[in-house]
């Protein structure tokens, strides 16, 4: 350490934030270093969100200043941030489908950006120079995920960048991608600029970060070095020593087909969307079998013609447990005994008008809450109460709204609403997405309990940890294609982000296995 | 059919569907920035008799011009605080302000039914007027189809070519990035309701001064509602606008081409073939999901609110 080293670039102290019923920040202080890549690491719903907000000049703080290389300054809207040479690259990204590359970040830059020509050779030297390439006159709307992502940062490199923050940028990677982001954030990082990486994914802080500040329900609960610490350590910082962190479940291999999908092909309606090309998976009772991949890949398609949203006109492509159902409507197939978590919570988890009652009737009207055509209030009300209590579902009681409930509470609701019918086949999408962990455990154990009543279950999801450790089977989607489904302790991650990237291909003794 | 008819039908063409022309204009400018301001009937009726009063009590078709888009800019800001401010919904609130200002028009200019003024007179431009066919149609006409001509050309270059354009479209189709890339939201849709309601004032004002010079109650006759139709038909696109614009502006005036040809044809039957050309056009519109969701505004008719 330097006798007279430099102000850190970006200090805050004391910000606090309150929102309705909730302190997102309690007295937060946070220092990032000239170069340095820190992390901020914390569960959903722990405050990282608004935190970053706050630096980014989109939420105003109740309390707390902020000090830019040592000065106390305001922050006040995004244009200001990116004046000082704050860049950010948001978890839901901030482009213009309908707008080329060039344009997304003329917008972006104000009126620095110049002519668009010029620009998109900028655009071309700086993504080349980071190893990012992407090709300025494309639109968004034909970009994959990843390339968005890249769109995002390039967008942020073009300018005088100083500060880097970047809201769990790995969520919609693959494995490899990921490695390939930090070997660009390192370069960046090397020649001084500041990185605040944003995560709930303690490998990779590991793997990354030089300083790591903890957040638990809106305050500063830790702060560490990640290469000295083990994960489990910096997990207890995060969810607090009272809730378990890891745990393994014992895998099992059913034998019973009980949903098969065979050769199934689909042609996306919408521009946005993904054609299925000959689908072939067969789930057995008594296992859960794990899909991954990178959003956008077809899994939306994939569920949607396994809820019975999209129809085939050959029933016999889904079938369950041998009846043909792909032309059967939801109802139809609900009444079978199928459970539905779809990916989107509010609009087609949930009603987000209706109360918790109504939304529980929704779907749990086949299990005994109707009696002769009328709605049996009274045990809806039960029903609802016990989804509620059960899964630890925080709300103001069966009377409030759907959306009035958080991300995650709201998803508790929903799976808790399809396990407690006791479907034979469940298909989840992202089945804890935004629940803190202790709740995402109480999920698994419940997924796990029902696998081992016999359902058969599929679930569908970003994350692959959680996958390696629920599934029984695993294997993923790439541009509306499936690959090989192999027993989880066979496979590995770096064999899974090679099937998430659309390598299909087996390794080379395995190859020799099947001939 | 000689060249005289048809040098006047080219020439009523025109003249009929530049009020068309100048209120889709605006519309679509407004509607670029994802606002939906079904109000367009009602600002134009407050132009018209805003812009007929005060010429025919200053004796000054300039001031009633600028008064009559002054008129359409307070009806638009009506629209403006009630959507952006207080989140109203964009398509009952323009429903509102057309009813609103039919009768407010209807109200104010009660006294001035069937007063003459003035109108305003064509200007010829030398040489080119002469041309054959064209010559009146494009170089006969009065001040204002030829302002409307420029503000073709002004908003198809600042819709294609300007860096507030692009701000313009990026906000109509995903406020919310907007806002998070420090991008003004509210400012942006501001001006383009502000802009709406200027060429729809203008657009009343040229109806009671310069193409009937006289006030009658609802005179604008649903041509707000065609203007909204010929944004749908034009696709958003500034240049079918103006297309789309002439040829509706051809459609109701052709009974009186029929009747020109010998045949009587009802004009109501053929008043309908603007809506039924926009029908159409919508149909091959949404018969390809791709085209449908890249061709309109993404955030078209949804209100904004800032977060946090």
């Amino acid at each position: 350490m330097k006798q007279h080293s430099p102000p850190p670039r970006l200090s805050l102290r004391g910000i606090t934030k309150q929102y309705p019923g909730c302190l997102a920040n309690d007295d937060v202080h946070l220092d990032i270093a000239p170069a340095e890549i820190h992390a901020l690491l914390g569960e959903n719903g722990a405050g990282k969100s608004t935190l970053m907000k706050v630096i980014y000049g989109l939420v105003k703080p109740d309390r707390g200043e902020v000090l830019w290389d040592g000065l106390p300054i305001e922050v006040k809207d995004p244009a200001q941030a990116r004046k000082m040479g704050i860049g950010m690259v948001f978890q839901h990204f901030s482009l213009f489908e309908t707008l080329t590359v060039t344009e997304n970040i003329a917008l972006a830059l104000g009126d620095d950006a110049g002519a668009l020509d010029q620009l998109a050779e900028k655009i071309r030297t700086v993504s080349e120079k980071y190893g990012m390439t992407i090709n300025p006159e494309r639109e968004i709307h034909t970009l994959s995920v990843g390339e968005r992502q890249r769109v995002e940062i390039v967008r942020c490199l073009v300018q005088n960048i100083k500060l880097l923050i970047l809201d769990e940028p790995t969520s919609v990677l693959t494995p490899q991608e990921v490695d390939s982001l930090f070997i660009t954030l390192r370069q960046l990082a090397s020649e001084g600029c500041s990185i605040l990486f944003i995560s709930h994914k303690l490998n990779e802080v590991k793997a990354l970060c030089h300083n790591a500040t903890v957040l638990r329900a809106g305050r500063v609960s830790g702060e560490c070095v990640p290469a000295e610490e083990d994960t489990t350590s910096m997990a207890k910082l995060m969810v607090g020593d009272d809730t378990p962190v890891s745990t393994t479940y014992p895998k099992k291999l059913g034998s019973t087909p009980l949903l098969c999908i065979s050769d199934l092909n689909l042609h996306s309606d919408d521009p946005f969307g993904v054609h299925l090309k000959h689908i072939n998976l067969t789930v057995n009772a008594g296992e859960i079998v794990g899909i991954a991949g990178v959003a956008g890949n077809g899994q939306e398609e994939l569920l949607a013609s396994l809820s019975g949203e999209h129809l085939c006109p050959d029933g016999k492509t889904i079938t369950f447990a041998e009846d043909a159902v792909a032309d059967l409507p939801p109802d139809q197939r609900r009444r079978w005994g199928l459970g539905f978590v779809p990916e989107e919570r509010l609009g087609r988890g949930a009603v987000p008008e209706m109360s918790l009652t109504e939304n529980a009737l929704l779907t749990g009207f086949l299990s005994g809450l109707l009696s002769k055509g009328m709605v049996a209030w009274k045990k809806a009300e039960t029903f609802a109460d016990q989804i509620i209590d059960q899964y630890r579902v925080k709300a103001a009681g069966r009377h409030a709204q759907a959306d009035s409930l958080s991300g995650g509470n709201l998803q508790k609701f929903i799976i808790g609403r399809e396990i407690m019918q006791n479907p034979k086949i469940l298909i989840a999408a992202h089945p804890t997405w935004g629940v803190d962990i202790g709740a995402a455990t109480a999920i698994h154990k419940a997924l796990i309990t029902l696998r081992d009543q016999g359902a058969a279950i599929l679930v569908v999801s970003e994350d692959i940890d959680e996958l390696f450790l629920i599934s029984d089977r695993i294997g993923a989607i790439c541009n509306g294609a499936l690959s090989p489904v192999k027993p989880t302790p066979e496979s590995s991650i770096q064999e899974l982000g090679r099937m998430m990237a659309g390598d299909f291909s087996q390794s080379a003794h395995e190859g020799s296995a099947t001939l | 059919m000689d060249i005289d008819l048809i040098t006047n039908i080219l020439y009523a063409m025109i003249r009929t569907g530049t009020p068309l022309l100048i209120v889709a204009l605006g519309e679509l400018v407004c509607e670029k920035s994802g606002v939906l301001n079904l109000g367009q009937e009602g600002m134009m009726l407050m132009g018209a008799v805003v812009g007929f009063i005060v010429t025919l009590l200053s004796g000054s078709l300039l001031l009633g011009f600028i008064l009559a888009m002054v008129a359409g800019v307070l009806m638009s800001l009506i629209f403006g605080l009630i959507t952006m401010e207080l989140s109203a919904n964009q398509v009952a609130t323009g429903l509102a302000l057309t009813i609103f200002g039919t009768g407010l028009s209807a109200f104010i200019g009660s006294e001035f039914v069937g007063k003459p003024i003035e109108g305003l007179d064509p200007v010829f431009i030398p040489v080119l007027t002469d041309l054959p066919i064209i010559g009146r149609m494009l170089f006969g006409q009065d001040l204002i189809v030829y302002l409307s001509f420029i503000l073709f050309g002004a908003v198809y270059w600042f819709i294609n070519y300007s860096r507030p354009g692009l701000v313009l479209k990026a906000v109509g189709e995903n406020p919310h990035a907007a806002n998070a890339i420090g991008l003004p939201v509210f400012k942006t849709r501001y001006l383009a309701i502000i802009f709406g309601g200027a060429m729809a004032g203008l657009a009343g004002g040229y109806l009671s001064l310069a193409y009937t010079p006289l006030w009658a109650e609802n005179m604008s006759a649903g041509r707000g509602w065609i203007a909204l139709a010929l944004v749908v038909f034009a696709s958003w696109k500034a240049e079918r606008v103006l297309l789309g614009a002439w040829l509706f502006g051809l459609a109701s005036i052709l009974h009186l081409v029929f009747q020109g040809l010998g045949f009587a044809v009802s004009p109501n039957l053929l008043a309908i073939l603007p809506y039924l050309a926009t029908v159409v056009v919508l149909v091959i519109l949404s018969s390809n999901q791709t085209r449908s969701r890249l061709v309109a505004p993404m955030s078209l008719g949804n209100p904004f609110h800032a977060r946090g």
